[in-house]
């Protein structure tokens, strides 16, 4: 048979988008064009303090307050969206009520208080209310600056995590579950292993957005006071040099270059969270097709025996 | 004081409803359902839909909790345990160990959609039993293969066809060397030309000696399969018996009337 002639058609023109391309490079040029000739900027300023001790210092602190507290806060959330899901009313209330405080109380007012901790309470005592006291710490000793503003920043966020969570739990089907009671599995290990690695899909695109959010909130842990990060360390440079505008130019800089790597590590992950879903998605799968290409290509006898269910479909009823 | 009623009886029946009844509110879907399932026998549950022959399958394993009545699996008592004359619900973990010894295949598969097919069967061998994954792998690969999917082991459920899925989902109660398999309408979503295969793979289990209890509207497979038809009619059993009285010569007219739509 004659191989049938390709369509060669003359594709749609359109102009709008040169058009439109031509505009976005004239504002471009113009923004940059303000930024680089406005010596307000200050850009050798820039340059000269954005790699400098203190700010490198400060980037470092501020990554060590987000991974930190978005770490604790993590697990915190899923213990408390479980415990909100929980047939235990007593379990319920408690995720209620923790969700309803650290939610509807201020973040910089909650970082004061963890700071001024040792303050109101020198001596932390573990032992029977009203009764005798079994262990002793110096709160002063346990809540220094960096616990209390990483447990400050954590508390708080894992209230608003729990929500996300809760919202992603919810969305794994019904039938999931059902399915894994239906094979014997008990609560918790269905709870594991089959829904919440299906609810990581809907958890992880917000948790990028909170985490993203967390990396600028770290600026208040100045209410403990926590005076390393990075945003503490851009407004003592430029006080002290009399030139905020670079300094704020610098402490910019950082955080969008954090936040562009924070986006990329947050591609993997739901990359990862969204195999068996996305068949876009590199999956262990390859190999299983290289099989079958195998076994489609009948050169190879087949694994196991071709029995009575080894054929295919059956023959109707 | 306290008579121990739990523990299996290799004598007892397969299944065994007594009686059973279910309230959704004021809803009152199982009026009263009498049943008896001989060990290795195929039980075939018709009906019109709303007629409870699902909800009752789905007590059967405990699903749904039962408001009155009682079911028992090898002879022994679902859901309680009998203790000075009172019943006492039993612990969730207990709950899990009898429902491992029941497959269940439900009419949307309910695949696990993160896991590969072989995950999928793996997974309660090795979460619930114990076993090892060398030996869990072996073994779904095995089922797979005898449900003749020996080149679908590393896909996942969205890149199978609903009749492939439909049959890892097969292997994967397989998997948990089940006494008793029930099947909820498990080709009512597939298309026409995917039903026969996964039909295939139930006569062939029934062939093998596999107790099962079937709800479905393929007539056809519960005149070539099943030692007992159930015909259910607004939460109780209407008629039962073999193929030949109850499709051939029903004497209900709820029965006829029903067989008259479906044939």
């Amino acid at each position: 048979m004659a191989e049938p002639e390709r369509i060669h058609a003359v594709p749609v023109r359109y102009p709008g988008r040169w058009i439109s391309a031509a505009v976005v490079v004239v504002l471009a040029a113009m923004v940059v064009n303000a930024l680089v000739t406005n010596d307000k900027f200050a850009w050798p300023t820039v340059g000269k303090y954005l790699f400098s001790e203190p700010i490198m210092r400060g980037v470092g602190w501020t990554l060590i307050l987000t991974v930190a507290s978005m770490a604790i806060a993590i697990v915190l959330a899923v213990l408390l969206a479980v415990m909100r899901r929980s047939a235990n009313p007593v379990m319920r209330w408690v995720s209620w009520v923790y969700i309803w405080f650290f939610r509807g109380t201020p973040i910089y007012t909650q970082l004061a208080f963890w700071g001024l901790i040792s303050v109101l309470y020198p001596a932390l005592t573990l032992g029977v209310p009203f009764g005798p006291a079994l262990f002793t710490f110096d709160t002063s000793v346990v809540f220094n600056a960096t616990r209390a503003a990483i447990i400050g920043l954590a508390l708080n966020e894992a209230a608003y995590l729990a929500e996300i969570v809760r919202a992603g739990l919810q969305s794994v089907d019904r039938g999931q579950s059902e399915a894994a009671r239906a094979l014997g599995m008990k609560e918790g290990r269905i709870l594991w292993r089959i829904v919440l690695p299906q609810a990581m899909r809907v958890i992880v695109p917000p948790t990028g957005n909170e985490t993203i959010s967390m990396l600028k909130t770290t600026s208040l842990v100045l209410a403990v006071p926590f005076i390393y990060d990075l945003n503490f360390a851009q407004a003592a440079i430029g006080n002290r040099i009399f030139q905020p505008l670079p300094l704020l130019v610098v402490a910019a800089i950082w955080y969008l270059v954090i936040t562009s790597v924070l986006m990329v590590g947050q591609y993997y992950v739901e990359r990862y969270y969204g195999r068996g879903f996305d068949e876009h998605a590199p999956t262990k799968g390859r190999r299983g097709s290289r099989q079958g290409a195998i076994n489609a290509a009948h050169t190879t006898p087949e694994i196991g025996p071709t029995d009575d269910m080894g054929r295919p479909a059956g023959g109707g009823v | 004081m306290s008579t121990q009623t739990s523990g299996l009886d290799p004598n007892a029946p397969m299944v065994e409803l007594a009686g059973v009844h279910k309230w959704y509110g004021d809803n009152h879907v199982l009026t009263g359902v009498d049943l008896v399932v001989p060990r290795g026998t195929v039980t075939v549950m018709l009906g019109p839909s709303g007629s409870g022959k699902s909800t009752a399958l789905r007590c059967i394993n405990q699903l749904e909790e039962i408001g009155a009545g009682s079911i028992h699996v090898e002879g022994e008592l679902q859901g309680y345990r009998e203790e000075g004359g009172r019943l006492h619900r039993l612990h969730p973990k207990k709950i899990a160990v009898q429902r491992a010894r029941v497959g269940m295949v439900f009419q949307r598969f309910n695949l696990f959609p993160h896991m590969t097919a072989l995950g999928n069967v793996m997974e309660a061998p090795v979460q619930v039993l114990g076993v090892s994954k060398a030996e869990a792998r072996e073994r779904a690969a095995e089922l797979l293969t005898r449900v003749g999917l020996s080149d679908r082991l590393e896909h996942y459920p969205s890149q199978l066809s609903g009749g492939q899925q439909q049959r890892v989902a097969i292997a994967r109660a397989l998997a948990m060397d089940p006494d008793l398999m029930l099947f909820d309408e498990p080709t009512s979503a597939l298309d026409p030309e995917l039903v026969g295969e996964v039909l295939g793979v139930m006569r062939d289990l029934a062939a093998s000696g596999m107790t099962m209890i079937v709800v479905t509207h393929e007539i056809g497979f519960a005149r070539e399969v099943a030692d007992q038809v159930v015909f259910m009619a607004d939460g109780a059993v209407v008629e039962h018996g073999p193929v030949s009285q109850v499709i051939d010569a029903p004497t209900e007219p709820r029965t006829q009337d029903f067989l008259a739509h479906v044939l």
